[in-house]
């Protein structure tokens, strides 16, 4: 199907660029451990408080990071109009949207990962049994982000105060994926850790209902 | 002209006589006493914003389809106009709950909720400051306004469920509390009045908009002459 | 030309107009471009060269008025070859990625093949491995042109094409232009004052204020058009 082998391509464009420069990886990841360490220095880090605030002060610190790392997702394109140049290739613009939300998930997701065993030794707290469960959490929060992130992209590159404005307009967005996955954070780390569903059920449902909103409206993000 | 002073004057009173009700007409609450009154101004309110903001939606997605600027127009509108009833709401909430409670805020599930779709459309006004084109901006903060618009009952259930993890005083009466009869003729009518008054507002602000695009056309006229 | 341009198509723009605020880039526009014809359109900075040409590109929406293209099956979605002030290619890419992305975008057939044989048409097959920030203005015009020419495609736009290039890059322009029209492409290119290019074209249009104020085919106006006050 033509939209999804034009996501595919741009997707591969996408992570090419990213890992030759890997400029956007390296900034994101270095400013998620800059955003816990100083938050951390805001309550007594003991483990049980560690446990109630720790999971609230990982997905701010990812939220901001993704607020961050998401600003070139259309720049880069503004550029020298490649956008024009995708525009005039792609029959369904929609194809654009799914393969950004894709890299930009996979960016967050590989950011998450990679901070977490080292949230885990700074906080004294262990996952390892719920690997799935925080797994699913971040896969889902992260698509979350990306999706309204970045519709809200394209919103933002074509205003002025662009780096001001994304994370103005995604963090009120956000709230609910925000709220949601710390408290199944949370519970994920307790003595007794389980995996709350109703919390994953909200979380991709959210996502379902915002990938929709993009796929109805997304061509009029891109209009000139 | 006449007929905006008749509106005018429909709307004030009418707001005038549910005032008057909500102090002399409705009974007094049981447990909270005087204080309780000034629910018929916060609930009203609230109701009032939320059909705004679900005009805003409206005009926001004729906008997207058909690309009149007139749609544009009532969008930022009705999202200004509903800034102020939810400001508002947002006032009285902690006028109630400082004597009742004695604190200012509980992060109760629906106030909470009510701060964020307040914050979301601040910042639909805000984006509009920082587009310049006017196409651009109408298109641009159309598109935002739907997805603020869709995100709110997403906010609400979700803020609502976390406050079930997290149990706290709940302003104004929860889900399950019911209101006497007498009140609820009280409140219905606070609401209609509420209503009649946004309209009111949105009708002259609507005009007010009008008047500044029928103004920079003539201007424009003017200067290519 | 291994990249031969499809099945030309005719472009018809009725009362287009675009506004920018308060500035209409094109202000009741109606032209009827033939499928093949080679038009050359001149005009001040701002008279609306740039919007049409994005319009005739389905890149700008116009606020009013229609654009249809006639000629070809695919009339809704004609494939396009467009050519416009930026490269359009990605400077983190080198030559031979850029080609191969887009071309696979556009479902080429051997998307590999065709790409090797346009880089050795663009005289850029030397340098297919070098990214694209390394390259000169006249080199990016190329892959640029490579670019717009890779689906075969049934219309092509120039938007001042010969902008910032030497004279040896210049003339392989007129070169490849020259192929190109010869070949019954429909091109549309806009020009800033008479030039090798602009000889290329059988019609010229001048524009205004975003209106056509000169239509003509014949030698002598052709001059005319292109030598008006501040082209």
């Amino acid at each position: 199907m033509a939209l999804l082998s034009n996501a595919a391509v741009l997707l591969g464009k996408e992570v090419r660029t990213e890992f030759r420069s890997r400029e956007l990886l390296s900034t994101t990841m270095v400013f998620v451990l800059i955003v816990v360490v100083v938050f951390s220095f805001t309550f007594d880090p003991t483990s049980t408080e560690s446990r109630r605030f720790g999971p609230g002060l990982l997905w701010m610190a990812f939220l901001f990071a993704a607020s961050l790392m998401l600003q070139p997702c259309f720049l880069r394109e503004q550029v020298n109009d490649t956008l024009g140049a995708l525009r005039l290739a792609v029959e369904d613009p929609f194809a654009v949207f799914l393969a950004k939300i894709a890299a930009n998930t996979v960016f967050l997701l590989f950011t998450e990962l990679v901070m977490l065993p080292v949230f885990a030794a700074l906080f004294n707290v262990s996952f390892g049994s719920q690997l799935p469960g925080v797994l699913l959490t971040f896969l889902l929060g992260s698509l979350g982000i990306s999706i309204v992130g970045t519709a809200l992209a394209a919103i933002s590159a074509q205003a002025r105060m662009r780096e001001l404005l994304l994370p103005l307009l995604l963090l009120p967005l956000l709230t609910p994926i925000l709220v949601v996955s710390t408290e199944v954070t949370i519970r994920l780390m307790q003595p007794e850790p389980y995996l709350e569903w109703k919390g994953i059920g909200l979380m991709a449902a959210f996502d379902a209902v915002f990938l929709t909103v993009l796929w109805l409206f997304g061509e009029y993000l891109l209009e000139e | 002209m006449i007929r905006r002073i008749l509106f005018a004057a429909v709307a004030v009173g009418l707001v005038a006589c549910a005032a008057y009700a909500a102090f002399y007409v409705a009974p007094e609450e049981r447990t909270m006493g005087a204080i309780q009154r000034i629910f018929y101004l916060h609930a009203s309110s609230g109701w009032a914003g939320e059909t705004t903001f679900f005009f805003c939606f409206v005009a926001n997605l004729l906008y997207i389809w058909r690309r009149k600027p007139q749609y544009d127009w009532l969008g930022v509108t009705c999202a200004e106009v509903g800034v102020a009833f939810i400001t508002v709401v947002l006032l009285t909430g902690p006028i109630w709950a400082k004597p009742v409670w004695g604190i200012w805020w509980t992060w109760d599930a629906r106030l909470t909720s009510t701060f964020v779709l307040w914050i979301l459309y601040i910042c639909y006004l805000l984006l509009r400051t920082l587009l310049d084109e006017p196409e651009r901006r109408a298109l641009l903060s159309a598109l935002f306004g739907v997805f603020a618009f869709i995100d709110v009952p997403i906010v609400f259930g979700a803020i609502r469920w976390w406050r079930t993890q997290h149990p706290a005083p709940v302003i104004m009466g929860g889900e399950g509390s019911g209101l006497d009869p007498a009140m609820r003729k009280v409140f219905f009518f606070n609401v209609l009045a509420m209503h009649i008054l946004a309209l009111f507002f949105i009708a002259e602000r609507y005009l007010l908009e009008k008047s500044k695009h029928d103004a920079e056309l003539l201007r424009r006229e003017a200067e290519a002459r | 030309m291994p990249a031969a341009p499809g099945r030309p198509i005719g472009v018809q723009f009725d009362q287009v107009e675009k506004r920018y605020g308060a500035v209409y880039a094109l202000r009741n526009l109606t032209l009827g471009i033939a499928a093949g014809e080679c038009v050359a359109i001149a005009g001040r900075n701002g008279s609306g060269k740039t919007t049409l040409l994005r319009v005739a590109a389905q890149l700008v929406r116009p606020g009013t008025g229609t654009v249809a293209y006639s000629g070809a099956s695919e009339v809704r979605r004609p494939k396009i070859g467009f050519v416009g002030h930026a490269t359009m290619v990605y400077d983190e890419l080198t030559a031979e990625e850029n080609l191969l992305f887009f071309a696979r975008l556009l479902g080429v057939a051997s998307p590999g093949k065709h790409v090797a044989e346009l880089l050795r048409e663009v005289a850029l097959e030397d340098r297919k491995d070098s990214l694209l920030r390394t390259f000169s203005r006249g080199m990016r015009q190329r892959v640029a042109i490579a670019r717009a020419l890779l689906a075969s495609p049934s219309l092509l736009l120039f938007d001042e094409p010969g902008t910032g290039l030497d004279k040896e890059s210049g003339a392989w322009l007129t070169e490849q232009l020259r192929r190109l029209r010869d070949s019954g492409c429909t091109i549309l290119m806009s020009l800033h004052g008479e030039s090798e290019t602009a000889r290329l074209a059988t019609r010229a249009i001048r524009l205004e204020t975003g209106s056509v104020v000169a239509d003509t085919r014949r030698g002598a106006l052709f001059q005319t058009i292109f030598s008006a006050p501040g082209c």
